[in-house]
């Protein structure tokens, strides 16, 4: 059994739709530790070995935020900035990520279209997700398919019920190994495979 | 229309106290010495317009004294008191013993017998509850272990009223006075007609019943009242409290004072307590000024000024005398640094018992008038001395003790570091830690002995000295500081040694504490920039992590605070501007604040801080998506 610790980073949960409803679903699921950045650290003084050690503890790190500009917010950056020092994360001796996974989780005001190749804005989502992807990669962890939401802002109550409890099946099966690892790797979405 | 007499006295007694009490209270006398010359001015012996009625206005003003200690109780927690019981006991009695013997002893010595020494002696031990506590609590000082011994020790006295109006017939035996005057005091009625076995039961179990009936029924009765909406049925119902209780203590026996004092302590708790406050409040200032006046138009100027020498003499020897007696009994029981000082010389008068007893003892043949009237005139002029002793002990006691304490010599101070810390106190303790755990060496002056020992003890390396004089700066090397911090809370000075540095060191770079808007744009004025005002930056984070108590997220708490510091700072600088143009203004120092208020207000006005925080706002994105979906 895998333990999941999930970074979510909203510097205003209380003007989200879709991530308190995430969120709720998260929470419920055993062996999920759910860390919430902006309620921890408001004034952004983050205990750097407090969270090595939490990282230690676990096998599946997930962040969970909203895209601002095609980027985290502030605070998750500023985490990744002090937390994911050389000689812990990366260098000839950082090597406590290594084999572990990590993953995104983000919402999208922009709908699943215009993050289409296709689409007016140019690149797809797992491209713009590329600096977390080769992050992972820098600290030797393995790099899973993102959880997306589009189009948050059009949400119906249906379709947020519908993302929330697609969300807790996905923790599921990620922490009892349940994804066939072929299919892990050639999945766009982790959406896809639920 | 006749017009009552009575009109014209209660014009003659308020137009007295409205003159001479705010007028006391300018020069710095206090209220009891304001209300104290309106009854002499207004006596038989100066203007001569009151007189005749003043034993009955007295009588009545006493009540005062009694409501004084029903609110002295309600500010007493029960506990407080139990706590208290060895120094009531303890020390009232002693006191009590003690000068009486002494007082005696004086008696005997100018010549008087026996009996009436002692007789004299124990009247005068008692002190004067009302004048005490009256100046005692305006000066503020009733928290003061020497003002609290000397409540415990009024308290007693309360009590020991009883024991003494029953020694003093055995007195009169002793002197040999004939039993039939005596006798008269055998037929005694009422409560204490009864037998012994039986009183103890009465008195159980009416302070038992006081006491259920203060925990459990009297809220209940209040809330009713207080339920009817009628401001002045509440009022009346806290009069009948007081006055029953007090009618009540009196009828078993015991000084109606005490009676109400136990009332206050046993409601001390109760939830109405503060409304009883508000309602009693008024009638005890004004009936306790009344006595105050009254006192004053007694004094009998007629009677001095045919003995002057003599009165004169008696009244400085019974001070005299009480305060060694005092003075002893305070020291004996643990006061130190100059309480014992307050301790005696509040106590150090007679008190308006001493009429009561005065009179009894005439009745009773111990005294005969003439000495009887020469005893009260030396109770109330004692009396009337004791503002102006209080006024001794803050003028020269106390400052003499706060040097005795602080006498020691200025250490020699030399730098260590070049960046001076002047004050390291509640405030410097904190900055300096900051620069001193970041590696700075930091030389430190601090002008309370106390707190350098502490300090030094925990290894701190500080001088002790006189921060506000330059020379002192001058030896820690302010010439070449980087920095220096004014961190003291002698605010006045801090601006003083600012502006004096100013001047001889233009390029010094100096940091202060400021205590509010005003100290911190005279240092502005001076040129000082790096001012931090000491509870600006503590009040918003407070009110910030209420704002998270009241449901915003944490993050959004930290912001709300954050905008509105910044927000302030803003406001500054037009308050800066304002006090620039108005600050030839005279403001009086209690206004200081809410000026400051007006004005902070009314600048708000132009920045509003309402909508400043709309990020992460994503109705109008949400607005636009539904309009025109991509």
């Amino acid at each position: 059994m895998n333990k999941i610790l999930i970074i979510f980073a909203h510097p205003a949960i209380q003007k989200s739709r879709i991530h308190r409803k995430l969120c709720e679903s998260a929470r419920e699921v055993e062996g999920v530790t759910f860390h919430d950045l902006y309620s921890q650290y408001p004034d952004f003084f983050i205990p750097v070995k407090r969270e090595q050690t939490r990282l230690r503890e676990h096998d599946i790190i997930i962040f969970q935020h909203p895209l601002y500009w095609y980027s985290c917010p502030a605070l998750l950056k500023e985490w990744m900035d002090l937390v994911l020092e050389h000689n812990f994360a990366f260098g000839k001796t950082g090597t406590i990520l290594k084999g572990k996974k990590l993953m995104s989780v983000v919402s999208t005001g922009g709908s699943a279209r215009v993050y289409n190749d296709s689409g007016n804005r140019h690149h797809t989502l797992p491209q713009i997700l590329a600096p977390f992807h080769q992050t992972a990669m820098l600290c030797g962890m393995d790099y899973l398919p993102p959880f997306v939401v589009h189009g948050s802002h059009l949400l119906t109550k249906a379709d947020i019920l519908g993302f929330s409890n697609q969300y807790r099946e996905v923790l599921k099966a990620l922490r009892d190994n349940r994804f066939p690892p072929e299919e892990l790797s050639s999945a766009t979405y982790i959406n896809d495979l639920i | 229309m006749e017009v009552p007499d009575f009109f014209l006295q209660a014009v003659i007694y308020l137009l007295a106290a409205v003159i001479t009490v705010p007028l006391a209270k300018k020069l710095g006398l206090g209220s009891v010495l304001g209300y104290l010359l309106a009854g002499v001015i207004i006596g038989p012996y100066i203007l001569g317009w009151v007189g005749s009625e003043t034993e009955k206005v007295m009588h009545f003003a006493e009540f005062g004294i009694v409501l004084m200690l029903f609110l002295v109780g309600l500010e007493m927690q029960p506990s407080l008191l139990w706590k208290s019981r060895h120094s009531i006991f303890g020390m009232g009695g002693f006191q009590v013993f003690l000068t009486t013997l002494i007082l005696a002893g004086g008696g005997l010595l100018i010549g008087y017998p026996l009996y009436q020494s002692l007789a004299a002696g124990l009247i005068l031990s008692l002190s004067s509850t009302a004048i005490v506590l009256q100046t005692l609590s305006e000066k503020g000082l009733l928290k003061n272990s020497g003002g609290r011994a000397a409540f415990s020790v009024l308290l007693f006295q309360d009590v020991a009223v009883f024991p003494i109006l029953a020694l003093l017939p055995i007195l009169a035996l002793l002197g040999g006075i004939t039993m039939e005057s005596v006798a008269m005091q055998d037929q005694v009625t009422g409560f204490a007609a009864l037998p012994r076995l039986f009183q103890l039961v009465l008195i159980l179990g009416v302070g038992l019943a006081v006491i259920i009936d203060g925990r459990f029924i009297a809220r209940h009765i209040f809330r009713f009242v207080a339920s009817s909406g009628m401001r002045e049925v509440f009022t009346a119902s806290a009069l009948l409290l007081v006055i029953g209780s007090a009618w009540f203590t009196a009828k078993i026996g015991l000084s109606p004072a005490l009676g109400t004092f136990i009332a206050g302590v046993v409601l001390a708790e109760n939830e109405y307590r503060h409304e009883l406050e508000t309602n009693i409040e008024p009638f005890k200032g004004l009936l306790l000024g009344l006595f105050f006046i009254s006192i004053g138009v007694s004094i009998n100027f007629e009677l001095f000024f045919s003995h002057p020498l003599r009165i004169t003499f008696l009244v400085a020897l019974l001070i005299t005398l009480k305060f060694i007696a005092l003075w002893a009994t305070g020291k004996l029981f643990g006061l130190k640094h100059g309480r014992q000082v307050l301790f005696a010389l509040a106590l150090a008068q007679a008190g308006e018992f001493g009429f009561v007893l005065v009179s009894f003892s005439n009745k009773l043949g111990i005294f005969n008038p003439e000495f009887s009237s020469m005893v009260i005139i030396i109770i109330i002029m004692s009396m009337a001395l004791t503002p102006l002793l209080l006024i001794i002990n803050e003028k020269l006691v106390r400052p003499y003790y706060i040097r005795r304490t602080n006498k020691k010599i200025p250490d020699k101070v030399t730098s260590t570091g070049n960046i001076i810390l002047a004050g390291f106190g509640r405030f410097g303790l904190v900055a300096g830690r900051l620069l001193m755990a970041n590696g700075f060496k930091v030389t430190i002056l601090d002008s309370n002995p106390a707190n350098v020992e502490i300090l030094r003890k925990y290894g701190f390396k500080l001088f002790y000295g006189d921060v506000t004089r330059p020379e002192m700066l001058e030896a820690a090397g302010v010439k070449d500081a980087r920095l220096l911090l004014l961190t003291m809370a002698e605010y006045d000075e801090a601006l003083k040694i600012a502006a004096y540095l100013k001047k001889q060191y233009p390029n010094l770079k100096i940091a202060a504490r400021a205590r509010d808007n005003i100290h911190e744009f005279e240092f502005y004025k001076l040129g000082v920039k790096m001012v931090q005002r000491e509870t600006f930056n503590s009040a918003v984070e407070l009110g910030s992590r209420s704002l998270h108590y009241l449901g915003f997220s944490r993050y959004q708490a930290y912001r709300a605070g954050l905008i509105f510091k910044h927000h302030e700072n803003e406001i500054m600088h037009e308050l800066y501007e304002h006090w620039l143009e108005s600050e030839n203004r005279y403001i009086e120092e209690t206004r200081r604040f809410s000026e400051e208020l007006t004005e902070i207000l009314k600048t708000e006005r132009d920045f509003s801080i309402h909508d400043t925080d709309c990020a992460w706002d994503v109705t109008s994105i949400r607005k636009e998506a539904r309009e025109k979906p991509e």
